[in-house]
């Protein structure tokens, strides 16, 4: 491997992990804060993507400013859609044994894969690149990188450094932190934590739909592409230890670079690198990379 | 287990043994035959899930390697007896159980359920990507073993009777080893990990032992499936048979064997109501939806799962039932919120 | 007393015979679908089904004289459950044909459980080689491919247009590896050599670094399996890379069927061998088309087509053994000497009972797979390890 293919394959392990991120990130808030370990994340993640395909044509004949529009009508969509979920199903669970939790969220898999089923059918379409971001820029002789992908990753960077910013900086930060580590005792300070609960819930089903909303333009949408992404997920949110935004970050990009030197060094054994890397990993450090709390 | 439980226990099993003369037809025959084997793999969970309080999530490759044993171990110009087979199935599940156990019993709660899956997908990117089982077209069982004219495992009903009898003796091993001073470290250790280590009891030999155990009731299911099917495939290791087997024991009820028995009939009988065409028509073909309503309304109204129903229709019927809850069971993955 | 007790029995089992002889003529012959209608393949498993329903309304709903019924199972594409899904299709629904599977894991249990109960089946997709291989049985047919033969033809088809150094990249499993070993064959006996063989694992889509690898590698050109949602990533991505247009890439046709509308224009030049094509213009395939879609709103595919052909095969067997599906030597010889009219072009029989077919070279023009020339003139899978003569 000469140099340049070596860094493009670093650029191209960077953005695969920060893609990562992008989709585990939802679930580290969710199952860190709330202690819901919820398989139904990958649906989210599919209804995100499932969003932007089958919203386009009426939001381009109502409101016009393509992907982008698509993108903020998404956004608000999924965060109302996540708070009804929270208060319709979630927020009977968390006096309940964890366990049922797996039970529940096993059956919204179901539910949510038929009615994608049902309501926009089983074929495999694809999503507009927005018009501005569909070039490429030359990275060697004959390879070249999207800028859309280039795009993709200047969101998550953006959005790393607004979560960051959330938790550490502003008071919702502070409570949520509260809240994850002692529920009676912020009850007692008198924050309502049932709205608290809801709306970190909210924000994690958005991060996941809008996850699946950025990456729809590369990966197309098609019948099953949640359940691809829940395990990668998990993998993320526990190597990186869970409720850990700096852990989940660091870990995606871990994951990143071994699933892709994985694939050029260990050809043979590329799918076990990944779980390879977690197991060793936990080991190692039990609690994960990062603790929290 | 009181008595009234017992009964109903006793009751299964028998209803089960003659079930074949009650014009079950060869169609039930084989249907019930693989809703027992997968009951085994419930009760191995059961053992791990609800009497340990080690949620593992890793099962179906135990399962797998059992399965894959009986093939790769069967010979093939001879049908390979029962009686080395079988156990030598078990042991090889066993043996990578105290691997995997040994290794993953460090760490604890969210981080075990990641860690069991972990070396679960190993175990199937092995079978997969490699030719030793075949690779992604499985491997085929040339003859089913046998015990001479003793055991003739190709006729279905004896397979359904062999089925049921490794079942009833599982169930009892599991009822017994519970019983034992064995099986009371395990509820300690479920009920608090930390007073019991406080107390000087050593806990991580315990909870390897009942892996391993575990895993080799697991294997011995996998061997009932191979020989059942006579073809064995990866799809059998993949982290959606393990989810199915946690979903199988929580639905029945955790922390009770029967929940396991319960649990593993009513799944798979639900899969075959909702695929009936004869009942739902089109619909039939949307058959993950309807499931997927009763797993989410079996959360919402039995919070016990299904062996607690009859305690909470008593309750409601006394006028107690009101204030419910399912919090009784100890947070098995209590690390995930300090 | 005892006369009493014995009566309903032998009502019984005089029904059960009654019930059993005329079973040859009067009776419907009951086809089994084995089908995915859930998950990743269920709209092939729908095409499919349409595909088989069509030939049998256009004969009045009957083959060989007796009607056709249909029972339909989840195949799920879960081959760990293929031998129950299998079993309850013989065993409680008593069908006479199988008609599966889509996946290949599923096919292979499905032919197990066939060559064990004499049952007949007709693959109308899986193209594992193995089932007209070592599995070949005279109650056993294919009507779709092997996975050999579109990468064998896909390989003359690269050598002809004058490529030297080839890439293969697919998924690591086995229709995969099969294709791959189809286009080693004919590419390199053309004199081509094939430099590096991709793996990516099932079902992963991540294609970039292999990408890279292929930059760095320059080959001549790329030859690549995949389907569905992955097949619609890795064309997007390859573009998207700049390498479609220093490197061309080829494929079997799954590459680009039934996906070209999400693939948009990145698919563009495209070229891959397969046994059908989108704008073939023949009056047969012309008359097809336009049945399809005036029957289910929707323009047929190419699993439309092989499950189209399913029917055709079971109607020239049953017309032959007069409407008898256990007569499995006569049911085998007729077809064996049939030539079928497909809309694909006409085809034949092989002796493992795979067909024998021409694949064409297409390329991506306009959003449709035109055919450019014939890539491999009735091509025969060489049928290892079937022993049938």
């Amino acid at each position: 491997m000469d140099l340049t293919t070596f860094l493009i394959q670093c650029l191209n392990a960077l953005q695969y992990g920060l893609l990562l991120f992008l989709v585990a990130s939802g679930l580290t808030l969710i199952f860190g804060i709330m202690g819901v370990i919820n398989l139904a994340h990958g649906s989210f993640y599919m209804i995100g993507a499932y969003m932007a395909y089958a919203l386009a044509p009426a939001i381009e004949s109502s409101l016009g400013g393509g992907f982008f529009s698509v993108l903020l009508v998404g956004l608000v969509l999924s965060v109302v859609i996540g708070y009804v979920l929270e208060w319709a199903f979630y927020s009977y669970l968390y006096d309940r044994d964890h366990l049922q939790q797996v039970l529940m969220t096993y059956g919204l898999i179901l539910v949510f894969e038929e009615l994608r089923s049902l309501l926009v059918g089983d074929d495999v379409y694809g999503v507009q690149i927005p018009e501005i971001l569909a070039g490429s820029v030359p990275l060697s002789e004959v390879m070249t990188y999207p800028v859309y992908r280039l795009f993709v990753s200047a969101l998550c960077i953006a959005l790393v450094a607004g979560m960051f910013y959330v938790f550490a900086r502003t008071r919702l930060g502070m409570m949520i932190r509260a809240g994850a580590s002692n529920r009676e005792m912020v009850q007692s300070l008198g924050i309502d934590i049932n709205f608290l609960y809801r709306v970190v819930f909210a924000a994690g089903f958005a991060l996941a739909a809008f996850a699946g909303m950025v990456a729809a333009p590369v990966s197309s949408v098609y019948p099953g592409m949640g359940n691809e992404v829940l395990i990668i997920c998990f993998v993320v949110v526990v190597i990186g230890g869970i409720g850990s935004i700096q852990g989940a970050l660091v870990a995606a990009l871990l994951i990143g670079f071994v699933d892709t030197f994985g694939k050029v060094i260990v050809p043979d054994a590329a799918g076990v690198m990944v779980y390879l890397a977690m197991a060793v990993i936990l080991l190692w450090k039990p609690d994960g990379l990062f603790k929290a709390g | 287990m009181d008595n009234s439980k017992a009964v109903f226990v006793g009751a299964v099993f028998v209803a089960l043994a003659l079930f074949p003369w009650l014009g079950a037809g060869s169609y039930g025959i084989d249907l019930v035959t693989k809703i027992m084997i997968y009951a085994i793999l419930a009760l191995s969970l059961e053992l791990l899930v609800g009497s340990t309080g080690l949620v593992c999530f890793g099962q179906a490759a135990f399962f797998g390697i059992g399965a894959y044993a009986a093939v790769l171990l069967s010979g093939e110009e001879d049908a390979a007896s029962v009686l080395w087979l079988l156990p030598a199935c078990v042991l090889a599940a066993a043996l990578y159980a105290l691997a995997v156990g040994a290794l993953s019993l460090r760490t604890k709660g969210v981080y075990f359920i990641m860690v069991t899956l972990a070396f679960a997908q190993m175990a199937y990117f092995v079978v997969h990507d490699t030719a030793l089982g075949g690779g992604t077209d499985g491997i085929y069982l040339y003859f089913r073993p046998g015990l001479g004219e003793w055991l003739v495992l190709d006729d279905p009903v004896t397979m359904y009777l062999f089925s049921l009898a490794c079942l009833i003796g599982v169930f009892a091993f599991l009822a017994v080893l519970l019983r034992s001073r064995f099986g009371r470290a395990l509820a300690g250790i479920k009920v608090n990990e930390q007073r019991m280590r406080g107390t000087g009891f050593t806990t991580y030999p315990y909870k390897l032992a009942a892996f391993t155990i575990s895993g080799g009731l697991a294997g011995l299911g996998g061997f009932l499936f191979a020989v059942k099917d006579g073809f064995v495939n990866p799809e059998l290791m993949s982290w959606h048979l393990s989810g199915a087997a946690l979903v199988m024991i929580i639905l029945g009820g955790l922390g009770h064997l029967r929940g396991a028995l319960v649990g593993a009939f009513a799944f798979l009988l639900l899969q075959e109501l909702f695929k009936t065409e004869a009942i739902f028509g089109d619909f039939a073909k949307h058959w993950h939806l309807g499931l997927g309503i009763v797993i989410i309304a079996a959360v919402a109204f039995l919070p016990r799962g299904l062996v607690g129903l009859p305690e909470q229709l008593r309750k409601r019927l006394a006028g107690v039932g009101a204030g419910e809850r399912g919090g009784s069971l100890k947070n098995p993955l209590g690390e995930a919120k300090s | 007393m005892k006369r009493l007790m014995t009566s309903p029995c032998a009502v019984i089992a005089a029904a059960l015979t009654m019930a059993a002889a005329p079973a040859q003529s009067a009776d419907p012959i009951k086809v089994g679908m084995m089908l995915p209608s859930t998950g990743t393949y269920a709209r092939l498993g729908n095409n499919i089904k349409n595909g088989f329903k069509l030939y049998v309304q256009e004969q009045g709903g009957k083959l060989g004289g007796r009607e056709i019924e249909y029972v339909e199972v989840d195949s799920e594409a879960n081959p760990a459950k293929a031998i129950d899904n299998v079993n309850k299709l013989i065993k409680q629904h008593e069908v006479d044909v199988l008609l599966g599977s889509v996946h290949s894991g599923v096919a292979l249990a499905m032919a197990k459980r066939a060559k064990e109960s004499g049952t007949l089946m007709i693959v109308p997709n899986a193209g594992a080689d193995k089932v007209t291989g070592p599995m070949c049985a005279p109650n056993i047919f294919r009507t779709s491919f092997s996975n050999w033969q579109p990468g064998y033809a896909t390989g003359q088809a690269m050598a002809e247009d004058g490529h030297k150094r080839a890439i293969t990249i697919t998924w690591k499993y086995g229709a995969g590896e099969e294709m791959v070993k189809g286009f080693k064959a004919s590419f390199e006996k053309a004199g081509g050599k094939v430099i590096d063989q991709l793996y990516v694992p099932f079902p992963n889509v991540e294609f970039q670094a292999l990408l890279t690898q292929i930059a760095a590698a320059k080959p001549d050109a790329v030859f690549a399996f995949f389907a569905g949602g992955g097949a619609v990533k890795f064309v997007k991505d390859y573009a998207a890379a700049g390498l479609k247009d220093a490197f061309p890439l080829y494929g079997t046709g799954f590459l680009t069927d039934g996906t070209l509308e999400a693939q948009g224009a990145d698919a563009e030049g495209v070229k891959t061998a397969l046994h059908y094509a989108d704008a073939l213009g023949t009056p047969r395939d012309n008359a097809f088309r336009e049945a399809y879609a005036k029957a289910y709103g929707d323009q047929p595919d190419v699993y439309a087509v092989q499950a189209y052909d399913a029917a055709q095969l079971l109607g020239i067997g049953l017309a032959a053994t007069g409407g008898d599906v256990h007569k499995s030597a006569e049911f085998s010889a007729a077809v064996r000497a049939a030539t079928i009219d497909s809309p694909r072009g006409q085809f034949t029989i092989s002796k493992s009972h795979n067909p024998i077919q021409n694949f064409y070279l297409r390329e991506v023009k306009g959003g449709v797979n035109q055919v450019v020339r014939i890539a491999s003139e009735a091509l025969e899978d060489p049928g290892r390890g079937c022993r049938m003569k």
